[in-house]
């Protein structure tokens, strides 16, 4: 019998957004052009709140040497810190054991890790991958370069005019030839939330594995990978408010068992002798060299801070934000939102009439506003909807409402520099 | 000049009325420019005659900064030798990539202005994609860019 589906409990007490400010130091330090920064490019990469800091310096003062080696009270404690980070993450996704979560240097490593040692393991010629219209660069690239190896192709699932995946039709792309699923969770060039858990039940229900891409789902809501049920979960610390050059690869352990090591060196290895080398069970032998001890230390750091917020609250705050900033846009003249889907995270793309973005980027700095131009590693998204680039807002629970108003008002002087 | 007063005097106003737009009929030469990291995609034709510049137009889709840059370009260029465009090409190179002195950048006259574009690292190439094409035109290569090893930054 199937569980009953909950409501997630409206937050008990909202965000209190200017105390969470002052955790960021960033936020306050820095004065582009003599403005007070609006930054509305977490997306791109998120700040670094104070206790992140902080745990960072107290590792690199009282903890740090190289993990898995020696005997000694640093090498020890490194170890243990790392190893505690692990469960952190464990723990941050509802993972069922701490050996389903490998650290990688970022989403992109963690995509090309599946794509190597499941690819070139489980792929052949005339095999197909499945994978959508929304997919970030990191997302499409690896599995080519795996298409061109092994003689595989790739099927694409087409999006409609708000941004969203046609689910039927990707339903009737899952055949006896597709191999792998890989997804998004969230578009990271128009913030669409994809029903990743329906997805994967239809994959699953022809055996086929799923990677979901979570780099722009975890830093804004509750990901629980064994609700999602899905078999790869990857996301970057950086976008989490963590440190960069860490990022997470999670994966079912039955299939880690199955794959290949993508990288060797040391830590990944039972034993080396010239004729053979016995690698190390998970999630070692998948972590081969020293890794981004304080990235992963970090990102242990980031998860606790994530945790005394409340993702509740932050997904609540967020979406009165999306709300509120698509409305205050709609209002612009010649302005057009790209993204518009139902179900959307806290990301706002947007075309100027008569203003090319790498323009409106440009003066909006001007005015202490940061977002992103260009076309967002994401260069099907843009083709899809006839434009080179957009402007991208993106926001984190650190922004503020006035924030969304110093957006506009910014827009609204370039739109008369240009008149 | 500051990036925001750069848009102010100089930008917009070529953005709205830019100079030689369009094509050159009977072009002896014509190249193709694009950046494909941010969209910029412009062609330029141009007429030789006796070794000198006599017609040039632009046309294409592009930012602000790239369509005065080109706008400029081809007043500056129109009906000068072949091997004073040439030379203009490697002189406005040199400025917006913050390499020339005060000097050097009085020399360019009104395209000067363009130095403040080193200000803007991001957009450099932006000013520069026009002049590649300018180059290739001349040097009858099908298309330019400014990534790769054509990248401004890549020279620094």
């Amino acid at each position: 019998m199937n569980a009953p589906i909950r409501r997630p409990l409206p937050p008990a007490t909202p965000l209190d957004v200017e105390r969470v400010r002052r955790d960021f130091p960033i936020l306050a330090n820095v004065h582009p052009h003599g403005k007070p920064l609006v930054f509305l490019d977490s997306a791109a990469s998120a700040q670094m709140p104070r206790p992140v800091l902080d745990r960072i310096v107290y590792y690199r003062t009282h903890e740090h040497a190289n993990i898995h080696r020696g005997v000694h009270t640093l090498s020890q404690r490194a170890t243990e810190a790392y190893e505690e980070a692990r469960r952190k993450v464990q723990r941050f996704i509802n993972a069922r054991e701490d050996r389903e979560v490998i650290f990688t240097s970022g989403t992109t490593d963690a995509v090309n890790l599946v794509a190597n040692g499941f690819g070139r393991a489980f792929v052949g010629a005339g095999d197909e991958i499945v994978l959508t219209h929304l997919e970030h660069h990191a997302n499409i690239v690896p599995w080519q370069m795996l298409c061109e190896d092994v003689g595989a192709r790739l099927r694409v699932v087409p999006i409609n005019d708000a941004g969203e995946l046609d689910v039927a039709e990707y339903e009737r792309l899952l055949s006896e030839r597709t191999k792998l699923v890989a997804i998004t969770h969230v578009s990271n060039a128009l913030g669409t939330i994809n029903p990743v858990r329906e997805m994967v039940a239809m994959a699953h229900r022809r055996d086929i594995p799923v990677l979901v891409d979570g780099a722009q789902a975890v830093p804004h809501m509750a990901v629980d990978v064994q609700s999602l049920d899905c078999d790869f979960y990857c996301f970057s610390g950086h976008k989490m408010f963590g440190p960069t050059g860490i990022g997470v690869l999670f994966g079912k352990a039955a299939l880690f068992e199955r794959m290949r090591p993508y990288k060797g060196g040391g830590d990944m290895i039972l034993s080396v002798s010239f004729e053979k080398t016995t690698y190390n069970v998970i999630p070692h032998k998948f972590e081969a060299g020293t890794p981004p001890i304080e990235g992963a230390i970090g990102l242990g750091a980031a998860i606790d801070y994530l945790g005394t917020i409340g993702m509740d609250r932050i997904a609540a705050h967020e979406h009165a934000l999306l709300e509120y900033a698509t409305a205050s846009i709609e209002t612009l003249p010649g302005v057009r939102i790209l993204g518009t889907a139902r179900e959307k995270a806290a990301v706002v793309s947007f075309v100027v009439q008569g203003v090319h973005p790498h323009d409106l980027g440009t003066l909006l700095d001007h005015e202490g506003v940061a977002v992103r131009t260009g076309h967002h590693c994401a260069q099907p998204v843009m083709t899809r909807f006839g434009v080179p680039a957009t402007a991208r807002a993106s926001f984190a629970f650190y922004n503020t409402f006035a924030e969304v108003d110093a957006l506009v008002a910014a827009v609204r002087k370039v739109q008369e520099m240009f008149a | 000049m500051d990036p925001k007063q750069l848009y102010q005097e100089v930008i917009l106003d070529h953005n709205r009325k830019p100079r030689n737009y369009g094509r050159v009929e009977n072009a002896t030469h014509s190249a193709e420019g694009l950046n494909p990291l941010c969209g910029d995609h412009l062609w330029v034709s141009l007429r030789v005659a006796d070794d000198t510049l006599a017609e040039i137009a632009f046309e294409g889709e592009s930012c602000a900064i790239c369509k005065a840059s080109a706008s400029m370009m081809t007043g500056a260029v129109k009906g000068k030798p072949v091997a004073d465009a040439d030379a203009l090409v490697e002189r406005f190179r040199t400025m917006v990539t913050g390499k020339a002195d005060e000097t050097q950048a009085k020399a360019l006259g009104r395209l000067a202005v363009f130095a403040g574009i080193k200000d803007l690292p991001s957009r450099v190439k932006c000013a520069v994609l026009p002049w590649h094409t300018l180059h290739a035109a001349l040097h009858q290569e099908a298309a330019a860019t400014t990534e790769g090893d054509a990248d401004p930054a890549a020279a620094r």
